[in-house]
């Protein structure tokens, strides 16, 4: 998919083709920090896309190119076959109607200073129906209807997700994309989350970009995956396939690294780890360079 | 004490619907012991003189409030147990209250011994003599718990001066200590801040291994590292028990990571211990409903 | 920590209450001038006895506190009300528009605010409001900076990005999420520069550059008893206390509001 031919992206018309389509892209910030050296990739129109990286790999940044919060060194970055990346704020009215993120901190995503219902109703700009249109969001979101009124400080963390999420949802998008949105939560509450984003994709019929550092999570959640390292997608596929049978020597690492239950419950314990780090040498560990 | 261990508001309540403290039918309990011989339902050994650190009846207050109640439990020499629970669960106010490093507010009661010596209520002089020698911990956050204005080798070395170990020997020993949790020559002379989160973790680990303590306490010590990262730290912190007989009490909400480290586990919520037994048995076939929800969850 | 925001609001609150309450009323006339009296100790008709004029101490006094928290008040409010929207558009606005305010904040700071203050009152003459402006143009950095860095910190935030990703324009985040947010901040460091308006209005009066005669300042009242402190300390002390007590309130209540402000207590409010 990443060899995707470039004039094939802007031709796509609404209704097929990629929703959400990067070619060559490119950001180095300010300190000639590469965050992104070249990354083309594309959304499905109602896919579960995944993207899985470690701190470092330039994930963060994709998702704000993604959502033209950032603006690219090089490349671009095409939303139904239009331009976004070169765009001014005022002419991205309809990305931010269609687009929508789910970001990681429970608690740095809400303003404490702002009732639920306003957070909420933020990305509606000015209607009539505010009020109905909260109570709906609440709902879907399995929040009780008082909860409106609060602020977030009362919430806990699983909570402050789904505040994010409804908010997210409110102005009708058709791509969400959760950015380590489950990272903070604990497993419980991360089942919880989980399990309201897959309903919510289903009924709203979103496509879903899901960025996060834990292959477990992705492979739960998506269809498709890009694997991400030092600015660069090392590999990119079905989930199954990339899991299954990894032809990135990187990804092999990652799932070698990353301990699930039932393989720790496998081998004998204080071992279950040994395997992975022998894949990747100990001294070898990248400085990773600032993200944002 | 973590942000995440205070008690926080609820509106809703998700998971608070079981009775308090239900325990389990079959009591498990099991300390060393292979993990073939685990299933065996082994009689509890002689505690007074087989245990190291005993905790017993341990309660946490704020004011009027229990953040952890009646906490029983009892970890061998040698013996690696992971702690195992959702935030505010209290597992870290409960590795805090062995420390003697309850922030203010929080009071403890019942009793935690080490080798017999009582330190709840202990002397802050008295702690700070175990704290780092017979005790070492590693925190959460590698940023924030190495001071950012002195040299790494300074830091490791200052853990053992601080213990009796003369100044030079302290030096030489330091770098030595470093070269074994891998970590290049040149990391002595480097401040915190140009090391990576698994550097800093591994400096973390080396300070609180420094002394051999008996007793290595690990609280989420890599829910901030990368996977791989991860995997590493893991490895060194097995080992580095491993290699001195230390006993270790791990601390995480991560299933995978406690079974890949530990090999008995108990499961905390909401200020008390509902299961305890060997992480085989537990993880694989879970009594309480709460640890059942817990296995179910993990991926 | 509740204790610095109840003794500085009582001390605040006690100047505040006397400067109204000479509004309406004072015991004596404060600037009735009585030769036949001139220099009292305390006495049952002169509380805090008379000066060299022969003049009311404790109704000068409380006319006193009315000089100081109108020069604390207009001096506080010119600077916060350029001061924060500058601090803001420097941290939201271009780089160098950013880089202009903060540079320009340092030129001022350079800037000896009694220098300011002597040459506006050699060009529009020694007044109380010559006084306000000077000491507000001097504080004016002291809000930006406060402002531009409490704001740095909310723009960090996921919760402006959220805005952005939600199609809000620059002016709704830093009216619904820049502003309230640093508004604590901003009253705190309110606090702190009132403490320092009163000193300095106190020192350009006692320099003669302030509040001109014959209305009563603290700061005057302290010049005037220069020539006397041999033989009369008492008329020093009195605006003397006078000033520290109320720089201690607004201090103490500065140090109470940052405490009551301070998001790591947010979560016990």
């Amino acid at each position: 998919m990443t060899s995707t031919p470039d004039s094939a992206a802007p031709d796509a018309a609404p209704g097929s083709g990629p929703i959400v389509s990067v070619r060559d892209l490119e950001r180095t910030y300010r300190g000639g920090v590469h965050a992104l050296r070249g990354v083309s990739l594309d959304v499905p129109r109602g896919g579960r896309f995944g993207i899985v990286g470690e701190s470092g790999s330039g994930k963060s940044t994709l998702v704000r190119l993604l959502a033209a919060l950032d603006r690219p060194t090089a490349g671009t970055v095409t939303f139904e076959g239009q331009r976004i990346d070169d765009r001014r704020e005022s002419d991205l009215g309809f990305l931010r109607r269609r687009l929508q993120i789910v970001f990681q901190d429970p608690m740095g995503s809400l303003d404490p200073r702002m009732r639920v219902r306003d957070i909420i109703s933020e990305p509606l700009g000015r209607t009539r129906d505010r009020d109905e249109r909260v109570a709906e969001l609440l709902d879907a979101v399995g929040l009780p209807s008082d909860a409106g009124a609060q602020y977030p400080h009362r919430f806990s963390g699983g909570q402050r997700q789904r505040i994010s999420i409804a908010r997210a949802l409110a102005p009708r998008p058709d791509v969400l994309i959760a950015d380590e949105a489950v990272s903070a939560l604990d497993v419980l509450v991360r089942k919880q989350i989980l399990d309201l984003l897959t309903r919510l994709v289903d009924e709203y019929a979103l496509t879903l970009v899901f960025v996060s550092h834990d292959l477990g999570v992705v492979r739960k959640m998506c269809d498709e995956v890009a694997v991400m390292r030092r600015g660069e997608v090392v590999e990119h596929g079905p989930v199954d396939e990339v899991y299954d049978a990894p032809r990135h020597d990187y990804t092999r690492e990652l799932i070698a690294a990353a301990p699930t239950l039932h393989g720790a419950l496998r081998a004998p314990a204080g071992s279950a780890t040994s395997e992975a780090s022998a894949a990747g040498p100990e001294s070898s560990e990248p400085e990773p360079p600032p993200e944002g | 004490m973590t942000e995440r261990d205070r008690p926080q508001g609820h509106l809703g309540g998700v998971d608070r619907a079981l009775p308090r403290g239900a325990r389990p039918s079959g009591w498990r309990r099991e300390t060393g012991g292979s993990p073939e011989s685990s299933l065996d339902q082994a009689p509890p050994p002689d505690r007074d003189h087989d245990d190291l650190l005993a905790v017993d009846g341990l309660r946490i207050t704020h004011g009027d409030v229990a953040l952890v109640d009646d906490v029983s439990f009892r970890i061998a020499p040698g013996e690696r147990v992971g702690l195992i629970g959702a935030s505010g669960s209290g597992k870290s106010l409960t590795a805090s209250a062995i420390m003697g490093l309850l922030p203010d507010g929080l009071s403890a009661a019942g009793s935690v011994t080490l080798r017999g010596r009582e330190l709840v209520g202990a002397s802050e002089r008295e702690l700070s003599r175990l704290r780092g020698k017979d005790l070492g911990m590693v925190f959460q956050e590698p940023m924030t718990a190495l001071n950012p204005a002195m040299r790494v080798g300074r830091q490791v070395a200052e853990a053992l001066t601080v213990h009796g170990t003369a100044r030079r020997r302290a030096t030489a020993r330091a770098r030595e200590l470093l070269d074994r949790v891998g970590l290049p020559e040149r990391t002595a002379r480097a401040y915190p801040h140009e090391l990576s989160g698994g550097q800093r973790q591994r400096v973390l680990l080396t300070i609180a291994l420094a002394n051999d303590p008996a007793l290595l306490i690990c609280d989420e010590p890599t829910t901030a590292l990368d996977v791989t990262v991860q995997a590493q730290v893991l490895d060194l912190v097995a080992e580095g028990v491993r290699d001195r007989g230390s006993a270790l009490l791990f601390i995480t909400h991560d299933l995978a990571v406690i079974a890949s480290v530990c090999e008995r586990v108990l499961v905390c919520r909401d200020g008390r211990i509902v299961e305890e037994g060997p992480v085989e048995t537990v993880l694989s076939a879970p009594e309480h409903d709460y640890t059942r929800r817990l296995v179910e969850a993990a991926l | 920590m509740r204790g610095n925001l109840v003794v500085g609001g009582a001390l605040v609150g006690l100047v505040v209450v006397t400067a109204l309450v000479s509004l309406l009323w004072t015991p004596l006339d404060p600037q009735a001038v009585d030769a036949s009296v001139r220099l009292l100790g305390p006495t049952s008709q002169h509380l805090l006895g008379t000066d060299k004029f022969g003049r009311d101490v404790f109704s000068q006094l409380m006319v006193g506190a009315q000089t100081t928290l109108y020069v604390g008040i207009v001096a506080v409010g010119l600077a916060a009300v350029a001061g924060v929207p500058l601090g803001v558009l420097a941290a939201m606005g271009p780089r160098w528009l950013g880089e202009l305010v903060m540079r320009t904040s340092d030129l001022v700071l350079a800037f000896p605010a009694l220098l300011l203050a002597i040459m506006l009152a050699a060009v529009y003459g020694a007044s109380t409001l010559t006084a306000m402006i000077a000491i507000g143009v001097a504080t004016v950095p002291a809000f930006a900076r406060v402002a531009r860095a409490g704001a740095l910190q909310v723009l960090s935030r996921e919760y402006t990005l959220a805005a952005r990703a939600g199609g809000r324009s620059r002016w709704w985040i830093a009216w619904r999420h820049v502003l309230p947010n640093i508004s604590g901040m901003v009253v705190v460091q309110s606090s702190v520069s009132f403490a320092m308006a009163v000193l300095a209005e106190a020192a350009l009066s006692f320099l003669g550059f302030g509040t001109a005669p014959p209305t009563p300042s603290w700061g005057r009242m302290l010049q005037e008893s220069q020539e006397l402190l041999a033989v009369d300390a008492r008329l020093a002390l009195v605006p003397g206390l006078a000033i520290a007590a109320v720089v201690l309130g607004f201090n103490l209540l500065g140090d109470g509001l940052r405490d009551h402000f301070d998001p790591r207590l947010e979560a016990r409010r």
